[in-house]
């Protein structure tokens, strides 16, 4: 079976040196860690915004990035969704816009903005579409951002922290809605946090990382969820 | 934290140019009034408004052609690493350190017909780039440039790199970053950039008497009216005009530009 994602990369910054190997098939694989560990470069690595010394990337068996063979496939055409620690929105256009934006399919502008509609109205965004960012809380905007984030139909969605800007009530509700979105979604993630119970709640797979280097890797166990009966409560937008 | 909503947020693009549009225009009006109340003849319209609507047809183009290119270059400088980076850096800045005689020196050398260079451009162009609008037009855009450029350089480099980011990963080519993301977050250093440029243009004087030739009809902006005038009854309705101009329009651009504190 292809691998999600396939990743052996090594960079070197002043003196912080990176170089670490993992694969991971699909749901969610954290990358845990204390802060400066390398997990947010290793996220820019994949998704083509800094170039690594040497290396592979492979997302879905397709190879995105291979230092030996110069190939470097732009950011663009990697067909990755990110969702930043605070959003990072395009403060002049709306939730619903902002979304739209991402969304690669569909025949112009009012379809595009169907699919958004749709997706803000899977992360429990639907009340505030059209409001701009700066009206937003910081966990209305990370719901935007996490619809913008799968918008596009990604081979991958990676979170940088999606979560640590948020207070503890708004992060647990964050935390399940993350889960169950991507996993319904069926779009395999990687997910940086420092926060172990971030890690646990959200993560199929977690991967320690300290000082550059993959230290540990460990799958989480989940009881399976049971067939047929009540489908799971849905997700509030009160964050 | 808590933020003031300013005028300029309850207005929209239209709105606003119609603000800007109509301070100048009761700075106009007001100038003239006064004007023709403390003169009591209102014979100035003739010797004013020759000027002050050839200085309009010379700065509004040259504010745009300034624009584009200041915001082009200013795109490159700030985005891009190529050879000749420190050269348009260098040419960019150079209307603002050198005098606008030598500019205007320079320009004349280029353009007039009779050297190399003019002469191939006004073959070009089908007529002569000296001692008409064109020239004038020429000039207050490489005044205006420099501050189009260093404007839109600036707060292009002052744009969050997380966002462009962020746009390229959800599929949008990089022009379409340059033109949905990166310009419009920097869209109020640009309007403060072409505002200057802007004013830059209106109140070119040096190098537009060299390639201009202060042309009564033909080449005199309101800049040079002002000189010519300064031995005629007019000058102090003309210079009441500008000055009411200028601080009406500076009210309406403070007004707009009164952004969220």
């Amino acid at each position: 079976m292809t691998a999600a994602l396939d990743v052996a990369l090594t960079r070197r910054i002043g003196a912080f040196d990176l170089d670490v190997a993992f694969t991971m098939e699909s749901g969610i694989s954290v990358l845990f860690g204390p802060s400066g560990a390398g997990k947010s470069l290793t996220l820019a690595l994949i998704a083509g915004l800094i170039r690594p010394d040497a290396g592979t990337v492979l997302i879905n068996g397709r190879v995105v990035t291979d230092c030996a063979r110069h190939i470097h496939v732009s950011t663009q055409d990697r067909r990755v969704g990110m969702v930043f620690q605070d959003g990072v929105l395009l403060p002049h256009r709306s939730a619903l816009d902002n979304v739209a934006l991402a969304v690669r399919q569909g025949d112009g502008r009012r379809a595009r903005r169907a699919i958004a509609r749709s997706w803000l109205e899977r992360v429990g965004a639907a009340e505030f579409v059209d409001r701009r960012p700066g009206s937003l809380s910081g966990g209305q905007r990370q719901r935007v951002a996490l619809a913008r984030g799968l918008a596009g139909e990604p081979a991958l969605v990676l979170l940088d922290e999606p979560l640590s800007a948020l207070d503890a009530k708004v992060r647990g509700e964050l935390r399940m809605l993350i889960r169950e979105v991507i996993v319904s979604a069926g779009v395999p993630a990687v997910l940086v946090t420092h926060d172990a119970e971030e890690a646990e709640e959200t993560g199929d797979l977690i991967i320690a990382y300290d000082d550059g280097r993959v230290t540990g890797r460990r799958v989480v166990e989940r009881p399976t969820p049971p067939t047929g009966g009540d489908p799971p409560p849905e997700t509030g937008a009160s964050a | 934290m808590k933020r003031k909503i300013g005028l300029a947020w309850s207005l929209g693009t239209k709105q606003k140019i119609v603000v800007i549009v109509a301070a100048v225009g009761a700075g106009f009006g007001l100038g003239f009034g006064i004007a023709h109340l403390l003169g009591g003849t209102i014979a100035y319209w003739g010797v004013v408004s020759g000027p002050f609507l050839l200085t309009l047809r010379v700065a509004l183009p040259a504010t745009v052609i300034a624009g584009v290119t200041g915001i082009a270059s200013g795109y490159a400088l700030a985005k891009g690493r190529f050879p000749g980076r420190n050269l348009l850096e260098t040419i960019g800045s150079l209307p603002i350190i050198l005098p606008p005689t030598v500019i205007g020196y320079y320009l004349l050398e280029t353009l007039s017909p009779g050297t190399q260079v003019g002469g191939f451009l006004t073959r070009v162009v089908g007529h002569d780039l000296v001692y008409n609008v064109t020239g004038c037009i020429i000039c207050s855009t490489v005044a205006a440039y420099p501050f189009c450029l260093r404007a839109a350089r600036a707060s292009i480099e002052g744009v969050d790199p997380r966002v462009e980011q962020a746009a390229r990963a959800m599929g949008l080519p990089n022009w379409r970053v340059a033109l949905s993301v990166t310009l419009p977050l920097a869209r109020r250093g640009i309007a403060a950039g072409l505002t200057i440029g802007c004013a830059r243009a209106l109140g070119e004087y040096g190098a537009t008497l060299m390639v201009g030739g202060d042309i009564n009809g033909k080449t005199r902006t309101l800049s040079l009216a002002i000189l010519d005038s300064f031995t005629t009854p007019e000058r102090n309705a003309m210079l009441l005009i500008l000055v009411l101009m200028a601080i009406t329009a500076m009210v309406g651009v403070g007004l707009l530009g009164r952004a969220r504190t």
